[in-house]
């Protein structure tokens, strides 16, 4: 066996174990609650009070403005000069969840605007509240329309979770620094890293495909349309 | 009863309803008609409040809302005199994302909380005398202007309120799809529904309405049995409008 073959094999269990102790979990857990926290942020765009919007709105342009390593350094380096100190893991937690959250607010708040005014005057006519008419009427409807790009946010999260190694989270990628710290093989050992990479969204692509196609059961709305 | 006083609706300072009143006396149907921009769709809209008016008052059936300049509505009273209305819109505006029988039950699932058995049941006797039970689990999207908006008059008869009122329900449907539609809303006013539409459809309103009322700026300019007022309009406005109707309307064949 090639030696580069052998290599690769003998790292693959510790990568896999990064993967699955930290890069899946900082995915899940980060998206999961980036998603309630834009849902919430989304909401309080479009329904409340002015001065809410605007906090709301501040949030968003801040970071959407800044790069995401930038805010990791914040959050980890910098809070503890303010007191804050945080584990690694929940620091990058914290960056990503916040992260997640700005975009997908924006992803939702589009979707929701993009339900026709009818659907909800349709949900009112028949005597339904507002917050009965955003649960069934409207959610259901946009949910559909928002599947392609928050699943586009999802999978680039599962690859920004590497940047979380500049923050010493021992995930994926800096699995693979280590090994090359000792094995030398920066070019087999990076090849590498990026096929798990490559697998996992392939996997969460046709995971996309599959809730696309259960969503599209009660046809299109060109063809509600015409 | 539905009573509607003196009712007054501007958008952005143009005033699109000048102290509007009318009456539709139960079991029977009401027929507005007027030129685009007559303000009937908006004046349809102020009887369920999905527009609120800046003054006036609405009563339906003991529910009553009162509306002032400046004044808020409280939200209770809204959705109380809400839930005695059924609306059926121009564009049908069926819950995409359910079925034919799911968009008839919803009403009774989430607004009355019915059982599903009760709504599934009630649903389908709807469904039946708008003759779509065939249709039952067909999505919406598959089914022609005439037979969705069949299904929407179903859905809005579902939690039986006082009055059914019609937003142009045979606008957006060629003659024929038209026709099924007609003769489902003739049908319910042969039963006795009180209905309020608004349209455009000669032969809607003169077969169905016992009452016409013609408006014209924002105001009503002539009202009175469909027979008198189609038959010997006295305002000049409406003579020329109602002669107008009959021209399309043959035009259509």
């Amino acid at each position: 066996m090639s030696p580069w073959l052998s290599l690769m094999i003998e790292s693959l269990p510790s990568l896999l174990w990064a993967c699955l102790l930290f890069t899946v979990p900082l995915t899940l857990l980060s998206f999961a609650l980036g998603l309630g926290l834009g849902f919430v942020a989304a909401i309080t765009r479009l329904f409340a009070p002015k001065p809410f919007a605007m906090v709301v709105r501040f949030y968003v342009w801040i970071i959407r403005g800044t790069p995401l390593l930038v805010q990791l350094f914040l959050i980890f380096y910098g809070l503890p000069s303010a007191g804050i100190v945080l584990d690694a893991f929940p620091a990058a937690l914290i960056g990503f969840t916040l992260n997640v959250g700005a975009y997908t607010s924006e992803i939702i708040r589009a979707v929701l605007l993009s339900v026709p005014k009818g659907q909800w005057e349709a949900a009112y006519s028949i005597g339904m509240t507002w917050a009965q008419a955003l649960r069934r009427t409207i959610l259901p409807q946009a949910t559909r329309i928002a599947v392609p790009p928050l699943s586009n946010t999802f999978i680039s999260l599962v690859k920004d979770t590497s940047l979380a190694a500049a923050i010493t989270v021992p995930e994926l990628f800096r699995a693979g620094q280590r090994i090359v710290a000792t094995s030398y093989e920066p070019l087999i050992l990076y090849v590498e890293v990026a096929l798990i990479y490559l697998v996992v969204s392939s996997v969460l692509s046709s995971l996309q495909a599959r809730v696309e196609k259960r969503f599209s059961r009660y046809g299109g709305y060109m063809e509600a349309a015409s | 009863m539905i009573a509607v006083e003196n009712i007054h609706k501007s958008f952005n300072g143009a005033e699109v309803l000048k102290g509007v009143s009318l009456t539709v006396p139960e079991g029977s149907v009401t027929a507005l008609i007027g030129p685009s921009g007559s303000g009937k769709s908006t004046l349809l809209r102020c009887v369920n409040l999905l527009e609120t008016p800046q003054s006036g008052r609405v009563r339906i059936d003991g529910a009553v809302v009162d509306f002032e300049p400046g004044r808020k509505v409280d939200r209770a009273d809204v959705l109380a005199l809400r839930r005695k209305t059924g609306m059926v819109f121009q564009n049908f505006q069926l819950f995409p994302h359910l079925t034919a029988l799911e968009n008839v039950m919803e009403g009774l699932l989430t607004v009355l909380k019915w059982s599903r058995q009760d709504a599934r049941q009630r649903a389908t006797e709807l469904l039946d005398k708008v003759g779509m039970s065939a249709k039952a689990d067909a999505w919406p999207a598959n089914l022609s202007g005439g037979q969705q908006q069949r299904v929407a008059i179903a859905r809005a008869l579902a939690p039986s309120p006082k009055v059914l009122l019609c937003d142009e329900p045979t606008s957006a449907l060629d003659p024929q799809l038209a026709a099924e539609v007609v003769e489902v809303l003739a049908q319910l006013a042969r039963e006795g529904t009180t209905m309020l539409m608004a349209t455009h459809d000669l032969r809607l309103a003169s077969t169905i309405a016992s009452n016409v009322l013609f408006l014209d700026g924002g105001n009503i300019v002539e009202s009175g049995p469909s027979a008198q007022v189609f038959g010997s309009p006295v305002d000049p406005r409406t003579k020329r409008f109602v002669s107008s109707l009959a021209s399309v309307s043959i035009g259509q064949g």
